[in-house]
């Protein structure tokens, strides 16, 4: 039945769409206003949509990093940076695990491909997530991001070659959130509770 | 409902949530007093092929004033938020005439956009299905979930699946349906449609929600603690997530140029229902398409914006293929949309996005409630989409407008809602499809408005019989503008009388 709909649907088009050609309009990158140094827009927007910054002591992301997951329960990691490690309960994500088997995890580490400074937004792509429930399954979400890897706006995000290339790609942005009853604002609706951004070179 | 005790802390924009200044999301930008408990208004009477009865459902939800008052406070903030944003965006206006000449583009060359969209998905991996009405949707559905022995589907919030009845369909072919945004699944469990296509129990008060967690999930009714519902939901419906079979997410924008699906949720549950399980099946009108990433890019930039104020949703996912080791399918529904293309004065409806501004900025939905339509499409946006579905049934819906044209200015891909609105009162009275006590009232204004020496004659008339005739006859029951509206005060003279007297004939003051 689907080949028939398909082409009832195509000839009901053709017979049916407004005989008028109008172009293709191009987009603008609207970047002309645009700050060099990028971090300090990310940041301000990253904050204002519910993430946060975990800030590297003394130049060191790693040794942030491992103070903000030592004792913390279970640990997932998507990053080269972060060994596994059962005796710390450190878990290296792997190809081959099942979605749901990270639904115990209190928090994940995963890289960002890149950051938009417009909304404070990170990358995930497919492949940085190895499992793509690392994501969101984890309670909480630390993201590394190299300060270099960060874009002006959305225009220039959609411009990024990850866009084409990957499967699964999310922008995301601050914390899983919802406000469905009465406005107010909860994080962690069914996605991670919380989301900070290291920032750390690739 | 009796034995449910008051709020006891205000809502909105409180710190019993996320920290209280934040307002991204839909969160609100306002603290609202606690409000409640008060039986919950229910939506319009559906009685067949009847028309609806606007009107009647829109007395019952401004008779119950602690609802009527959260809804309205709730939405304007909402529409307030989305002028703030707009206001940092200085190519705004821009932004929105490329979003209305892409639509208009794409639109007029749906057919090689889709067959591109079906060439490259396909090309991913991902499977293609068409449908041309509702019922071929969810029957194609229930196959894909067979062949795969799917008894639990979990879902993001979709209103094409809500237009196609598709929950209700998968429940009759013993297929459990688990809707994970919050508003939505409150709107399952509670056996209501939704009554606005982003927040979908924006009409609820939270000890609504608190009885209807009590009634189906076994919570306190009196604990009303907005931080409470929300986890209780959480924790309930994560075990639901992790033993699903099957994801099922709507579509927000098509991209031809790539194959890929974009999906905007706060929530993450598109995410999560795409995911989890070894099956992605996508739900997508036809009209979704856009050509190329780019375009991507306005829309994503503005759907958030206009439709809560917030800058991004928190979660816009890109789905271009299978995940590894799983399956992709995506249906495209025409459902009519075809039909409205063909229709010169409408087509053009076929650029919504769904953002629902238009709603949260017209008086009429804010003081009545997105249930009191009795359609799937609700508010400005609903009123000229509906009739497309049944001329007969929503054919009182255009005239549930105030013809402000608020609707217009708001809506990002600029479509004319209120000229929309006055056009399909024009065809529905054609038609016959106007009952007949509007018909002879719009008849005799007809005539007055056709002559303008009649209308100007008329008008001292009116103004001196509103000054003058006693309330009960100004407000009274067949006036139904004035049902929970004060008239204006009424100007001594008119502007022609001013004129003649301060201006003169040859217009220079006498």
């Amino acid at each position: 039945m689907s080949t028939e709909s398909r082409a009832a649907i195509f000839a009901a088009i053709r017979a049916n769409r407004p005989n008028i050609q109008p172009p293709l309009p191009d987009v603008p990158f609207f970047d002309t206003n645009a700050p060099a140094d990028l971090v300090p827009p990310f940041v301000e927007m990253l904050g204002k949509m519910g993430g946060s910054v975990l800030e590297a002591k003394d130049g060191d992301p790693i040794a942030a990093l491992r103070a903000a997951i030592t004792d913390k329960g279970i640990i997932a990691t998507c990053v080269p940076e972060l060994h596994g490690d059962p005796s710390l309960r450190i878990r290296a994500i792997r190809p081959d695990m099942a979605p749901t088997s990270l639904a115990d995890v209190e928090i994940g580490v995963v890289r960002a491909s890149f950051g938009v400074a417009e909304t404070g937004t990170v990358c995930l792509t497919d492949d940085e997530l190895i499992v793509n429930t690392s994501g969101f399954l984890p309670q909480h979400l630390i993201v590394l991001l190299d300060p270099k890897q960060i874009v002006a706006n959305l225009h220039h995000a959609y411009n990024r070659p990850e866009m084409r290339s990957h499967n699964y790609a999310v922008f995301q942005t601050g914390p899983s959130a919802t406000a469905d009853i009465e406005g107010v604002l909860i994080h962690g609706a069914q996605g991670v509770r919380s989301l900070r951004v290291l920032f750390c070179p690739a | 409902m009796s034995q449910q005790q008051k709020p006891d802390t205000p809502a909105g924009r409180t710190n019993e949530g996320a920290p209280a200044n934040l307002t991204h999301g839909a969160g609100a930008s306002v603290t609202m007093p606690a409000r409640g408990p008060e039986p919950q208004p229910r939506g319009a009477v559906i009685r067949g092929n009847h028309p609806i009865d606007q009107a009647e459902a829109a007395k019952r939800f401004m008779a119950a004033p602690e609802h009527l008052a959260m809804h309205d406070q709730r939405l304007w903030d909402l529409r307030q938020k989305r002028d703030r944003q707009k206001d940092q965006i200085e190519e705004w206006e821009e932004l929105r005439q490329l979003a209305s000449d892409i639509k208009t583009h794409t639109l007029t060359h749906l057919d090689t956009y889709l067959e591109m969209f079906e060439k490259n998905a396909k090309a991913n991996g991902v499977h293609v299905h068409w449908a041309k009405d509702a019922a071929e949707h969810n029957a194609i559905v229930l196959e894909i979930l067979r062949s795969k022995n799917a008894k639990r589907l979990i879902k993001s919030k979709s209103m094409l699946t809500e237009e196609c009845g598709f929950r209700e369909y998968a429940g009759e072919h013993g297929i459990e349906v688990v809707e994970t945004d919050l508003g939505e699944r409150i709107q399952q469990l509670d056996d209501e449609a939704p009554s606005h296509v982003v927040v979908p129990a924006v009409h609820k008060l939270r000890t609504d929600v608190a009885a209807v967690f009590a009634r189906t999930m076994g919570t306190d009714p009196n604990d009303c603690e907005v931080t409470h519902l929300a986890e209780e939901q959480r924790d309930h419906t994560r075990p639901l997530i992790l033993s699903a079979d099957a994801g099922m997410t709507g579509c927000n924008y098509a991209v031809a140029e790539t194959g890929s699906v974009v999906v905007c949720t706060n929530e993450g549950n598109a995410d999560l229902s795409a995911n989890t399980t070894g099956l992605h099946i996508v739900s997508a009108g036809i009209e979704k398409i856009i050509p190329k990433l780019e375009d991507a890019a306005v829309f994503v930039r503005m759907l958030s914006r206009s439709a809560l104020g917030s800058p991004i949703t928190q979660y816009t996912s890109h789905f271009r293929g299978p995940r590894k080791g799983g399956e992709m399918h995506i249906v495209f529904v025409d459902n009519g949309r075809t039909d409205r293309l063909g229709l010169e004065k409408f087509w053009t409806s076929l650029k919504c996005i769904r953002c629902g501004a238009c709603m949260n900025t017209c008086p009429v939905f804010r003081r009545s409630g997105g249930l009191s339509y009795g359609a799937t499409y609700a508010g400005p946006i609903g009123l000229i989409i509906d009739p497309t579905f049944n001329r007969h049934k929503y054919s009182t819906l255009p005239f549930s407008s105030t013809m402000n044209g608020s609707c217009t200015n708001v809506c990002p891909v600029k479509i004319n809602i209120h000229e929309q609105i006055a056009d399909w009162r024009r065809v529905l009275s054609e038609n016959h499809e106007i009952p007949a006590f509007k018909k002879s009232m719009m008849k005799a204004a007809g005539m007055l408005l056709a002559s303008p020496k009649l209308y100007r004659a008329s008008l001292p008339v009116a103004d001196s019989a509103l000054r003058h005739l006693p309330r009960f006859i100004v407000y009274n029951r067949m006036n139904t503008w004035t049902r929970g509206r004060e008239m204006p005060h009424v100007p001594k003279e008119t502007f022609h009388q001013w004129y003649k007297k301060n201006r003169g004939k040859k217009g220079k003051k006498s």
